[in-house]
């Protein structure tokens, strides 16, 4: 069934809009990722121009978010103390993160930097965690009970200590506020809810439990798109609303899937698929960089 | 066909016999309405040669060309630079149409001179407008950039043999116009050629816009652009509460 999309102005098959939001939505639900780092490649590549993909994308992940939330919400994983200091870094970072996007913007570079800066930064992520999380899931099955990785380290010699109840935390917030700080700095610059590097963030830097992660992860999501989602609309034009409601009814039952397939799993099982997944998608976005595209040239909005 | 004929008629009462061969045209629609569902049109220009007297020597010619609105573009070329393929040159198209189709009676070289092509701007090359005194070497690739990427979209087309035309009067072409179409104002052109020369030419507008929920959607967007956000805010927490209550009750989880 073919759909022409009022703001996008093209015309798309509804089912594979419903089918990849599905998908993404799963995902979403099942690592507390917005989705929006996959979600906007597949919508170049099924030919909706990119600043509409972008903003919509966000409208979206609003409401996968929501969805999940609401499903880990019940099952008490969610720390909103933890989420409301993230979001409070974040909204600082998001500034500084807009400021860094102009300038980059300016010196005419910005999708160089932001895909080597996705390359790095993932590979780095999803290495580690991946090593880590394999370890470790290694180790229990070995039938050795694995400790729970809460070491005292830098982080819990800072002043300022919270107590964070669903965490089970009494730390400093100041790595939470910096932790909100950098992910708002890079989701503003690539244009995502941040969240595949938030979940490793607070697994491995603030040492949060991983079934409380995905779920404070997915709060703290919510806010930074429902903003990006107004800027957007307010600014650009470029929220399409029908392409975000084929998108989100796939998305919003898929976050319920994902929810129930991430429960299920084994916290170390969680962390590899996850790692596989970011290393996945930096190895994608290294290939662009390096192998010749085959049309090298490429057409944008024109205008100074 | 009844319509045809009275607007052939009327076409024929109005027309000005101020030169040898004129142009009598018309289009089996002058709007397209995007809606919903749009998946494309398909538009039918036909019409007929008027003479005061006997055809003048030379095989007749009909060039069609159906013309969206044109908007200006950058084009940017990637090299590889250290390693890895990064955008290096950049150029200002000042002008590329969103859709250009051509349709012909022969070969498009043999209708159209190239002198003559470039007055007017009739071929795929000439409609692609750019004015750069810019740094780049040969802003010539820039534009051919533009006629491949887009031809490759189905968004122009060159069809020759597409005109019909019979007994050196009448001529008929059928265009389809694709279903990521932009909005505006369209033009479509007909040309009567003869040795390579433009005798005569007819413009005819088609006006391409949205209409039902498709406008009503867009203008919120623009003209709203505070409600309409709020609006996808609201869809998307409805949405979001809607699917986590539906599998509580029913998956009982």
């Amino acid at each position: 069934m073919q759909i022409y999309l009022p703001i996008a102005e093209v015309s798309v098959n509804a089912f594979v809009l419903l089918g990849l939001g599905g998908l993404v939505g799963i995902l979403s639900g099942m690592f507390g990722v917005g989705g929006g780092f996959l979600m906007t490649p597949l919508l170049f590549f099924i030919g909706i121009p990119p600043a509409v993909a972008v903003a919509t994308e966000a409208n979206q992940i609003v409401a996968s978010s929501f969805s999940g939330v609401l499903a880990h919400l019940r099952r008490k994983t969610v720390d909103i103390k933890m989420g409301l200091v993230l979001q409070i870094g974040g909204l600082a970072g998001a500034f500084v993160g807009i400021q860094v996007f102009n300038y980059l913007k300016a010196i005419g570079q910005v999708d160089l930097l932001v895909k080597l800066a996705y390359v790095i930064f993932l590979g780095i992520i999803g290495g580690l965690m991946f090593i880590e999380s394999l370890r470790a899931l290694l180790k229990s099955r070995g039938g050795k009970v694995v400790s729970t990785r809460r070491k005292h380290n830098w982080v819990h010699n800072l002043p300022f200590k919270m107590k964070f109840r669903a965490s089970g935390l009494y730390i400093s917030a100041i790595p939470p506020l910096l932790v909100g700080v950098v992910v708002g700095v890079l989701a503003a610059i690539m244009g995502v809810g941040g969240g595949f590097v938030m979940v490793p963030a607070m697994i491995y830097i603030l040492g949060m439990p991983t079934k409380v992660v995905v779920g404070t992860s997915l709060f703290q999501i919510i806010l930074t798109t429902a903003f990006t989602t107004m800027m957007h609309a307010t600014t650009n034009y470029t929220v399409d609303i029908a392409l975000a409601v084929l998108l989100l009814i796939g998305g919003v039952i898929g976050a319920q899937i994902g929810t129930r397939i991430g429960v299920k799993l084994k916290a170390e099982q969680l962390r590899v698929l996850l790692a596989v997944m970011v290393l996945a998608v930096c190895t994608k976005l290294g290939l662009d960089l390096l192998l010749m595209p085959s049309e090298l040239y490429t057409l944008g909005a024109g205008g100074h | 066909m009844n319509r045809f004929l009275t607007l052939l008629a009327t076409l024929l009462a109005l027309a000005t016999p101020a030169k040898s061969e004129e142009i009598v045209a018309g289009l089996s629609q002058n709007a397209v309405q995007i809606t919903a569902t749009f998946v494309g049109s398909e538009i039918l220009i036909f019409g007929a040669v008027k003479r005061d007297a006997p055809a003048p020597e030379g095989q007749l010619g009909v060039v069609v060309v159906v013309e969206g609105p044109s908007h200006p573009i950058t084009v940017r070329r990637k090299e590889k630079r250290m390693g890895i393929w990064i955008n290096t040159d950049a150029v200002e198209v000042n002008a590329a149409p969103s859709f250009y189709a051509i349709a012909t009676s022969a070969p498009f070289n043999d209708l159209v001179d190239e002198t003559v092509d470039r007055m007017l701007n009739i071929s795929i090359p000439e409609s692609i407008r750019v004015f750069q005194s810019g740094s780049v070497a040969n802003p010539e690739d820039f534009s051919a950039a533009v006629q491949r990427i887009r031809e490759n979209q189905g968004l122009y087309l060159l069809n020759e043999g597409g005109v019909a035309v019979s007994e050196d009067t009448l001529f008929r072409a059928s265009f389809q116009l694709p279903a990521n179409l932009t909005e505006g104002a369209y033009k479509a052109r007909i040309y009567l050629t003869r040795n390579g020369k433009v005798i005569t030419e007819d413009v005819h507008e088609i006006d391409v816009h949205k209409v039902g929920i498709e406008r009503w959607l867009y203008n919120l967007a623009h003209d709203q652009a505070l409600l309409y956000g709020l609006m996808s805010l609201a869809i998307a927490v409805a949405a979001g509460w809607g699917a986590s209550a539906f599998f509580r009750v029913f998956f009982n989880s």
